[in-house]
């Protein structure tokens, strides 16, 4: 009883700076939930946060598995895989769910891993390049994000990724579509009320690709925001493209400190 | 499509003692209802249509699959294990493809 009177006075100490998240504060989220920023699992039913939690009935480490697989696959004419460069992605990977996307000195853009995967595979395996929301592709950046599992959210705004962070946080703010509606309209304003028979989130991209029921697969966070504009009635950006590369890098700051979930399940 | 499937059960157990089996497989399920947006043509049904689950040779556990079912489906049962033995699992798909897994349990 103790504790709990303890948290609702904390909740009273949010309420007063954000009334948006009254209602919902009141539970212990433990790691899912740093101040006011709440993983979407903390917005999840029951059912759908019980498949995250145990891997086995996560159908998203088939995905992960699959990655795991295309980690070791020699491609292209270079007849190298990732692997003969990277070793053990459990080493060499394990910062990269956390702190991406990041700016690329080499090529002088904003790049998430989508994108780097592809230009490791196109530059240095000499191998086609993969499709945004393919099967390899999905399983290996779950594959390489999983090896964040649990670290905190980090990725720098500052510096050469300033002027991107910018570009996303105008994006994030910016009415769209015939429904003229900004992203912080659902989920700043929102977040934690129902969207017909939906309970809106605060849309952090900590999970991705995250399984979703509905898609019966995993998608990119990218895939996830065509879907947004879409509902709105606006004309979405090409995944992988700048727009959606700077609001990535928005979104992903939103959600600092969270846990990276990858591969999380969401309906 | 379909993926080596995974299955989870546990490696002892005592006799009498009723285990839980999971098992999870990669299959897209195409249900046969959907239409190819480009060309307006149906998509032929494809999904996994039979479960089967024996236990040293016998049958234990066994489902038919309509499409209705999710795609990478996930099936657990309860069992009730007397003896050592093995389990094997066993799909099928309207292609005729079966794909297969098998674990072991030690009863004492």
């Amino acid at each position: 009883m103790k504790r709990k009177a303890l948290v609702l006075a904390g909740v009273g100490a949010i309420a007063l700076a954000v009334p948006s998240v009254i209602t919902l504060a009141a539970e212990d989220w433990g790691k899912y939930q740093v101040g006011d920023v709440r993983s979407g699992y903390t917005f999840a039913k029951a059912e759908t946060r019980a498949i995250q939690d145990d891997d086995f009935e996560n159908p998203g480490m088939l995905w992960v598995e699959h990655g795991e697989e295309m980690w070791e696959t020699v491609d292209g004419e270079a007849n190298k895989s990732c692997k003969s460069c990277h070793e053990d992605a459990s080493d060499t990977m394990k910062n990269v769910g956390s702190t991406y996307p990041v700016f690329a000195k080499d090529i002088g853009k904003l790049e998430n891993v989508e994108n780097r995967i592809n230009r490791c595979r196109t530059d240095n395996m000499k191998a086609k390049p993969w499709k945004y929301d393919s099967r390899d592709m999905l399983g290996m950046v779950s594959y390489v994000k999983r090896q964040s599992l649990g670290q905190p959210m980090n990725v720098k705004i500052d510096g050469d990724a300033a002027s991107w962070f910018k570009k996303g946080e105008e994006f994030y703010n910016q009415r769209r579509g015939q429904l003229d509606m900004a992203c912080k309209h659902c989920h700043v304003d929102n977040a934690g009320n129902m969207i017909r028979a939906n309970t809106l989130s605060q849309g952090q991209g900590n999970g991705f690709p995250t399984y979703r029921l509905k898609w019966q697969k995993p998608g990119s966070l990218h895939r996830r925001f065509r879907g947004c504009n879409k509902q709105v009635r606006a004309t979405p950006y090409k995944a992988g493209s700048d727009e959606y590369l700077a609001l990535e890098l928005y979104v992903m700051w939103r959600g600092q400190g969270l846990p990276v979930e990858t591969p999380a399940v969401r309906n | 499509m379909a993926s080596k499937p995974r299955v989870r059960v546990p490696k002892k157990a005592k006799a009498g003692e009723i285990i839980t089996i999971k098992s999870l497989i990669s299959h897209k399920m195409e249900t046969g209802q959907r239409k190819d947006k480009k060309t307006g043509e149906k998509i032929p049904r494809m999904i996994i249509n039979k479960f089967v689950c024996t236990f040293n040779g016998k049958v234990v556990f066994s489902a038919d699959w309509h499409p209705a079912v999710s795609a990478n489906p996930y099936m657990a049962f309860s069992y009730k294990v007397m003896e050592s033995g093995e389990f094997e699992f066993t799909w099928t798909d309207d292609a005729g493809k079966t794909f297969s897994k098998k674990a072991k349990i030690t009863v004492s």
